[in-house]
């Protein structure tokens, strides 16, 4: 008889989500729960969504051992152009979101055309595109913020999916959200299942069942609380769609293909790469026009949930969004992280902050908190790593 | 005075609970150079780690007596201190800084308060410089303007000028030809008559048999014995028997059954010229044809132009101004890239496995899967994953990666073990031409044999095979028949009863005559 193959879970691989929790619960403890009303679930989507697509841009850049310093003003300049395309000129907020993305983009191909083409440290260049970007934010704005912004366009930021709300306890409770909770759990469920099935087809080693169900009631727990407290509020956020979208999509493409594999090929040795068949310049030129593209659907909500477009807007994103992806176990030097990684590490940044702030402490004091939790994170990760090595 | 300078006793040295070191014995005489034997992964730079400090005192059991005192060596710094110096493999020397200052990197010639004085530091290292028989050169230019070979040579000038008694030398003609490893082995017995005593870790054993007075062989982490000139045999053969443990008989294995078929591989009045000098000619007019089934070589001195010729061949990888034909079983194809290449069949191991061929911190199966990725391993741009692990784990047995499983980073793994994973790799995009530059480079005895044993398959499944190789005996062994390249050009054809180091070597000289004339 065939012996059966067992591995234990790979607990490294969920270190970040455990400390994301842990930092969950010691606030909830340090705010008297205040943290986990409804209200303060919605503000942590609402108030991190641009984080959130920013990291998963920054992480690939990252992964090409590399970051890109110029996100926060193209934030800026495509909410910019948002704002006075439909305050200034009075233009169709489709026509301004359009124009907003393509902005973006060429940003975006102009920062990969000096770094892919020319071969110039991605460093300098996307330097000087964050001067630049800064600079022409606040000459067509003027110096000003532009708004308000109209309420169809600031649904993007601050609206929320279509609710069929009934009476419940001292509230009202969502009956869509409470059925997407139910779809994922059963997506989550049958996706465990279909997995086994494979590992059972190739005769991979499988993980032992107790571990399966602890890993999977975990999650379900996570799932449910987090829809129930949307469901106890206002149902669901638009930008919580743009999210799992696009987080969808990047783990997809990371994981999954040969895009994603190059990218992990150059960042973990270019010159390999190149020897194996990889354009490497292509994939810098796409990484960096990606990262634009992004930039741009973060200008986007941000400018619409502050319903307006302001010079200062996504300043110092760039550095939230390198960290994200660095407290997620990216590797500084290339060729290591993981999508879900840098959307961990921005939402470790993200309670933070709104622990700090529902406790009472300074943003001077939370920056201080944010620049040591980064440090620790790193340095654990790298110290870790090493004594594997020895 | 003791007649050994050093006697390292009963070490055991053990990582997470695996014996490297298992009551290891070396003994040195002062003023010998010892060579130390054995094959990848054997324990010999553990070892030289645990002497000289790198390993601190306490991390390991047994004792090291140095001149005739016990030494407890916490780090490397202390070891220096008693004259204990070890060169790795890897060079130290910082490329941009100039010849003087790297000789007396970490050991400044100062003045008080730690100012550099540039007078004393220039002089003395000109001093340095005569003593490894490199008067001539000048103290002030950068190092990386020098080649490997005068590189090698700086750091041990570097080692003279830490007031060296123990010179610790591993692999140090790895990366040299044979010209240079020759200088570098004269130098050597140089500093014999000086009096400094040199251990020596290295694979190339003719070298060994040539300039060492005993040899330690190790074999697992035990030592096997004690070989001392005079007494005992210092053919290579009793060398690689102590190594291996068995009388390896034939180093290279014997390929039958093989039909030499068609030729499927041509190259016509090929020319390359340097990528970064428009006006200096690489490569002139090569022609060369590959048969199926047929193993050819590419023989010549280093910076003949072989790794140049091939790397312009595979998607124009080296160079400028390329021009010539290539034909893919009688058809001509255009190659612009490396992806062209790889659709054309054509694959090409490069020599520097560490920095060309393999992405080190990632596992086993994606660096095999990586050039074949697009052609074999995905779908519309998506990766099959299930696919990939099933050809992963058939190349592992199939080659005999040694390997705990392949998502094991293959950063972790030895030099014989990456070079199989690089094949696979290129073995995973099925080509019908393959050229392997230097493909035993740094590797053991064993891990050379088997892949031999993947050449000879290779050969069996009517593929056209190019080895480039420095080491003459595997051009020899291995090849059915040879080009040999000198300055850019083919300097002769060899049949396989007609190929032998002199033949070789007749042609590359008769070439150079030839090239004298012209001149």
């Amino acid at each position: 008889m065939n012996k059966k193959k067992v591995v234990n879970l790979d607990m490294k691989q969920y270190g970040m989500f455990l400390a994301l929790i842990v930092i969950y619960v010691v606030f909830a403890i340090m705010t008297g729960g205040k943290n986990l009303s409804p209200a303060n679930i919605n503000n942590l989507i609402m108030q991190n969504g641009y984080v959130v697509i920013l990291a998963v841009g920054m992480l690939l850049c990252v992964l090409t051992g590399n970051v890109d310093l110029g996100v926060g003003s193209v934030v800026a300049v495509t909410g910019a152009t948002v704002g006075i395309m439909i305050v200034d000129y009075g233009m169709n907020m489709w026509i301004a979101i359009l124009a907003a993305l393509t902005i973006g983009l060429c940003l975006g191909m102009f920062a990969g055309f000096f770094i892919a083409y020319l071969s110039i440290p991605p460093f300098v260049v996307t330097l000087a595109t964050m001067l630049m970007g800064r600079g022409l934010t606040y000459t067509l704005l003027q110096a000003q913020t532009k708004g308000p912004l109209p309420e169809e366009y600031v649904y993007i930021g601050a609206g929320f999916l279509p609710t069929v709300k009934i009476p419940f306890g001292d509230g009202t409770l969502d009956l869509v959200s409470i059925g997407v909770a139910v779809v994922v759990s059963i997506i989550l469920i049958l996706s465990e299942i279909k997995g086994i099935a494979t590992k059972k087809k190739y005769d991979f080693p499988l993980n032992p069942m107790w571990q399966i169900i602890v890993k999977d009631a975990v999650l379900l727990f996570i799932v449910w609380f987090f829809f129930y407290k949307l469901a106890r509020w206002n149902g669901l956020p638009f930008v919580l769609v743009i999210m799992v979208v696009l987080v969808g999509i990047y783990v997809f493409i990371t994981t999954r293909t040969v895009a994603g594999r190059q990218i992990y090929a150059l960042g973990g040795n270019a010159k390999a790469a190149r020897l194996s068949g990889i354009d490497t310049r292509k994939v810098f030129f796409w990484v960096y026009t990606n990262m634009g593209v992004l930039s741009a659907i973060a200008g986007i909500v941000l400018s619409a949930r502050n319903a307006s477009s302001t010079p200062k807007a996504g300043d110092g994103f760039e550095m939230d969004a390198i960290a994200s992806c660095y407290i997620g176990g990216a590797a500084v030097a290339g060729g290591a992280g993981t999508i879900t990684g840098a959307v961990v590490g921005a939402f470790i940044m993200g309670i933070l902050n709104n622990g700090m702030s529902l406790y009472g402490w300074s943003t001077d004091i939370q920056r201080i908190v944010k620049g040591a939790v980064l440090l620790g994170a790193v340095t654990v990760d790298i110290l870790s790593k090493r004594k594997k090595g020895n | 005075m003791s007649e050994y300078i050093l006697e390292m006793n009963h070490i055991t040295k053990a990582f997470s609970g695996v014996k490297a070191l298992d009551d290891v014995n070396l003994k040195v005489k002062r003023g010998e150079i010892h060579a130390l034997c054995g094959e990848n992964g054997a324990g010999k730079s553990t070892l030289m780690n645990v002497l000289s400090g790198v390993y601190p005192f306490g991390s390991y059991e047994g004792d090291i007596v140095y001149n005739k005192e016990v030494c407890k060596f916490h780090s490397i710094k202390e070891s220096e201190a008693k004259g204990v110096v070890i060169i790795h493999q890897e060079l130290a020397l910082s490329p941009y800084l100039s010849v003087a200052e790297n000789v007396f990197l970490g050991n400044e010639q100062t003045s008080m308060k730690g100012v550099i004085n540039w007078t004393e530091t220039r002089k003395k290292a000109h001093e340095m410089l005569e003593k490894v028989g490199l008067g001539d050169e000048d103290v002030n230019v950068p190092v990386g303007s020098l080649g490997v070979g005068k590189q090698q040579l700086i750091e041990i000038a570097k080692a003279m000028a830490k007031k060296v008694e123990l010179l610790i030398l591993d692999e140090p003609t790895a990366a040299l030809n044979d010209e240079e490893s020759k200088t570098l082995l004269e130098i050597m017995l140089e500093l014999k008559k000086q009096g400094i005593t040199c251990i020596i870790i290295s694979h190339k054993l003719n070298e060994i048999s040539y300039v060492a007075d005993s040899i330690t062989v190790i074999r697992d982490g035990h030592t096997i014995e004690t070989l001392e000139k005079g007494k005992d045999d210092f053919s290579e053969d009793r060398i690689i028997k102590g190594m291996v443990g068995r009388e390896l008989t034939n180093r290279y294995p014997i390929r039958e059954g093989v039909k030499i078929g068609d030729t499927i591989f041509e190259i016509k009045n090929w020319n390359v010229y340097h990528p970064d000098d428009s006006e200096r000619q690489m490569i002139k007019d090569v022609n060369i044809h590959v048969k199926a089934g047929e193993v050819v070589g590419l023989a010549g001195l280093m910076g003949a132009g072989r790794t140049e010729l091939a790397m312009s061949i595979f998607g124009k990888s080296y160079g400028q101004k390329i021009s010539g034909q290539i034909f893919v079983n009688g058809k001509e194809v255009h190659i612009k890239n490396v992806k062209d290449a790889i659709e054309q069949k054509i694959a090409y191991v490069s020599e520097d496995r560490k920095n060309y061929g393999l992405v080190l911190i990632d596992d086993i199966k994606r660096n095999m899967t990586m050039a074949a990725m697009r052609k074999f391993f995905s779908k519309n741009g998506i990766v099959n994953s299930n696919d990939e692990i099933v050809a992963a784990e058939e190349y592992k047995k199939k080659i005999n990666v040694k390997a705990n499983s392949i998502n094991q980073t293959v950063g972790s793994l030895s030099g014989g073990n990456q070079q199989k994973v690089v094949l696979a790799k290129w073995m995973l995009t099925q080509p019908d031409v393959l050229i392997l530059d230097e493909p035993t480079r740094g590797i053991d005895v064993g891990a050379k044999y088997e892949i031999y044993c993947v050449i000879n398959d290779l050969a069996k499944a009517g593929k056209a095979v190019i080895i480039i190789s420095s080491e003459m005996p595997e051009i020899i062994g291995t090849c059915d028949r040879v080009y040999v390249i000198n300055e850019g050009e083919i300097a002769g054809e060899l049949k396989k009863d007609d190929i032998s180091q002199e033949k070789i070597m007749q042609s590359i000289m008769a070439h150079n005559r030839k090239d004298d004339r012209n001149e």
